[in-house]
């Protein structure tokens, strides 16, 4: 049972004060915190309120209170940035007026940028090109030796600054696989010819009966004038080579239909508006680095 | 129920004793003279090692004892390590604990008593408080004594010149890690850099800290190596002791005569406490080995002074084993001492083995190093016609230093073909990369083999770089894989 006793007298054992509060006779020792730690407390309240009135502390319905120091972490991150971009500009310089063929020549050159680029890879292009650029879906893979739109340097450059299709740049890259189904230009019955005659040429299996000789005409007649006689593809027209082994949309019977009835346009923004040229050339050099560049 | 009171000497006592400030006397004598001879040397070598030159040809710095953090490389004369070398140091270190344990089986504490920086340090700053203060005697009276002008004067020049030693020795541990004539000439128009200053200062304060004030606390209750020891010593091993055998029963000079005058033993020590007056960590040596005994043998020379004054022999306190001792205090003859023993044997035989391994490590050790890294996104790539390609990062680590034609070649798969990116391509000979001196270069390599080559989703690869002009060659196994 517990009792209530006012009388704070001293424990005779250890010579300490007690509480008064005494349970199963057992009485409670009177040990208050150490003076310094109570007035080390007492100071650190008083501190705060002090950091309170110097910095941004409290937070208000729209914004916060600022602090007569005017102090913000934003700001200083701001400044800190800056400071990294001058640093930056020293090594950009060479960059800025290197064309992209001095830099690919440059090991010095290339190695700065090629890593300047891998960065801006991750934060601009792996969104749809994956890291590294190995492609998924219908978003190219960039390491292969297969260009739509041409693999040199140049190619690249351009492409990268212009984009693709991309309305609100009058250069940017223009081309249209037709939806020759759709449209009526060829019947579902020549689409399926001309399907088992690209195939053929594409070194892919081929129906057992199918009509060459008429997928030969159809494809002279509808598609050499874009991916070429020999189906090599044209880089000018963004018209793919069609004997290779790398099938951006797949090589499968029901793709390549789809292609053909409904037509292909994929988009690529222009980065030119946003990014800076030495981002753009690191990032040409990068892409041409990644392993399929073209000389 | 009730409770016992402590009792009043239970409680009140504190839990550690209150520390004796030791008031070393100045002695002279041969150890005294030899412990002068190793401070300067080691003091010497301190000071003066980074001011050796040794050169290493026009691309690497030429100071003979270097860590150069900068450039992640440590030279030390003939030896450049790299980071990926550091074992190195780590068998140095093993080397340094086991010349310690075949330095205590022979002869006892020679570590502490003459070698330890500890030891050394604290020597010189006593011997420059003796200089200013005066010896023990004169020491104490004036620390009980009243605060004077003279003393305030005393003591601060003591603390200056203590202070001026603490920061020059700061000063000469920042120049193993810079060329140091630079660094000497930038610390003085104060053109050094921060972090310079920096470890001065922090020198500076430990070594006045330990040196000028914890003295003997740091040998009794900083240092793990006295505990150490006592398990590492055995009865053959030579050690700073009091020959009680010949000592006891000790007393005065006269008491002595009048008791031998009636035939009853008498010992030669004469309790005249000089061996405890000069013992810098103030112990008593008679009292046995002991914990806080460093062994410097300064007891040896203050008790050989005194035997000499009074025409005994000399040696009452000297370096001899505790079974010699034993055996004389028994009456017989003592044991030969064993030099070479087991513990002896295997000490020296583990420093042979781990000083032959590092010589043979270090004197067959690639200068040459190839590491290769598998490119993850994409693992492998087709190609139009195909092929199926890898990409792989490769890092050559040349430690020559002078430049080198190295070339990078694949081998495991038929009909691979390479390509270098970002290399140092040498005109016209493809497949060859210059590596410059003491550098690592890092560069892509592409390698793409016919699809009729690849038989599953996996194979094995070798990577070769081979120098082309001496016999270096590294090569590393990889996964090449396919769809």
């Amino acid at each position: 049972m517990a009792s209530h006793d006012h009388n704070h007298d001293i424990d005779a054992v250890s010579g300490t004060a007690t509480t008064g509060h005494v349970w199963d006779d057992i009485r409670e020792l009177n040990t208050p915190l150490p003076r310094w730690w109570l007035w080390t407390f007492y100071l650190t309240i008083l501190w705060s309120i002090g950091y309170w009135i110097v910095y941004p502390a409290w937070p208000l319905i729209a914004n916060h209170t600022r602090g007569v120091f005017g102090y913000s972490s934003r700001a200083e991150v701001a400044v800190e940035l800056q400071q990294l971009e001058s640093v930056r500009d020293r090594q950009a310089a060479a960059l800025r007026t290197a064309s992209v063929d001095d830099i690919r020549n440059d090991p010095t050159l290339l190695r700065m940028a090629t890593a300047r680029g891998r960065a801006a890879f991750g934060d601009n292009c792996a969104g749809c090109h994956n890291q590294g650029g190995s492609g998924v879906g219908v978003f190219p893979n960039l390491t292969d030796d297969e260009w739509i739109w041409g693999g040199k340097l140049a190619d690249i450059q351009t492409t990268i600054r212009h984009g693709i299709r991309w309305e609100q740049d009058a250069n940017s890259r223009a081309g249209q696989m037709l939806a020759f189904g759709r449209t009526g230009v060829l019947k579902p019955a020549e689409i399926e010819t001309v399907v088992e005659y690209v195939r053929s040429i594409a070194k892919l299996d081929v129906a057992n009966g199918a009509d060459l000789a008429a997928g030969t005409k159809l494809y002279a007649d509808n598609c050499a004038s874009c991916h070429g006689e020999k189906a090599k593809g044209n880089p000018e027209l963004g018209a793919p080579d069609l004997t290779d082994a790398i099938w951006l949309y797949g090589s499968s019977r029901a793709a390549m239909v789809e292609s053909i009835a409904n037509g292909r346009a994929g988009v690529m923004p222009a980065w030119g508006s946003r990014l800076d040229e030495v981002t753009i050339k690191s990032l040409t050099v990068y892409v041409h680095s990644l392993g399929g560049g073209q000389k | 129920m009730s409770t016992q009171p402590l009792a009043d000497d239970d409680r009140d006592q504190p839990l550690y004793e209150a520390t004796k400030k030791v008031y070393p006397q100045g002695v002279s004598g041969w150890f005294r003279r030899l412990k002068w001879i190793i401070l300067s040397i080691c003091l010497g070598i301190y000071y003066l090692l980074p001011f050796v030159r040794w050169d290493r040809g026009p691309y690497l710095p030429n100071q003979a004892v270097l860590i150069d953090f900068p450039a992640r490389r440590f030279y030390f004369f003939f030896v450049e390590i790299w980071p990926q070398e550091v074992y190195y140091l780590t068998g140095l270190l093993i080397l340094a604990a086991l010349a310690l344990f075949l330095m205590n089986a022979v002869a006892g504490r020679i570590w502490c008593g003459y070698l330890c920086p500890q030891t050394v340090w604290t020597d010189l700053y006593l011997s420059v408080e003796r200089l200013i203060e005066g010896d023990r005697r004169e020491r104490i009276q004036r620390d009980s004594g009243p605060w004077t002008a003279g003393k305030v004067g005393l003591k601060l020049s003591k603390h200056f010149i203590w202070i001026m030693i603490a920061w020059w020795t700061g000063g000469a541990w920042v120049l193993y890690f810079a060329d140091a004539p630079t660094l000497v000439k930038d610390l003085a128009s104060l053109e050094a850099p921060f972090a310079a200053y920096l470890w001065i200062g922090i020198l500076t304060f430990t070594t006045y800290a330990l040196a000028g004030f914890m003295r003997e606390q740091v040998c009794l209750y900083m240092c793990p190596w006295p505990r150490i020891q006592a398990a590492l010593t055995d009865q053959d091993a030579l050690n700073v002791a009091y020959r009680y055998d010949r000592g006891e029963p000790r007393m005065s000079l006269k008491q002595a005569t009048r008791i031998k005058a009636i035939g009853e033993p008498a010992g030669d020590c004469i309790d005249c406490n000089q061996c405890v007056a000069v013992c810098p960590t103030g112990v008593d040596i008679r009292e046995g080995a002991q914990l806080g005994c460093i062994q410097c043998g300064l007891c040896i020379d203050a008790c050989d002074t005194v035997m000499a004054k009074i025409n005994r022999p000399t040696g009452l306190i000297a370096y001899d084993t505790d079974q010699a001792i034993k055996a004389r205090a028994c009456g017989t003859t003592p044991p030969p001492r064993r030099l070479v023993r087991a513990r002896t044997i295997l000490y020296a035989a583990v420093i042979a083995l781990v000083g032959a391994l590092m010589v043979y490590g270090l004197a067959t050790r690639s200068m040459l190093d190839l590491s290769v890294l598998h490119e993850r996104t994409p693992l492998f790539t087709q190609l139009r016609d195909g092929a199926i390609r890898n990409n792989f990062t490769l890092r050559i680590a040349n430690k020559r230093p002078e430049s080198r034609l190295v070339s990078v070649s694949v081998s495991g798969i038929a009909g691979a073909t390479t390509e270098l990116i970002g290399a140092n391509p040498v005109p016209g000979r493809p497949g060859v990369v210059e590596v410059g001196p003491d550098q690592t270069l890092e560069f892509k390599l592409l390698v793409t083999v016919p699809r009729a080559a690849l038989d599953g989703p996996k194979a094995m690869i070798q990577i070769k770089a081979q120098d082309l002009t001496i016999n270096d060659i590294r090569t590393v196994q990889e996964n090449f894989f396919g769809p």
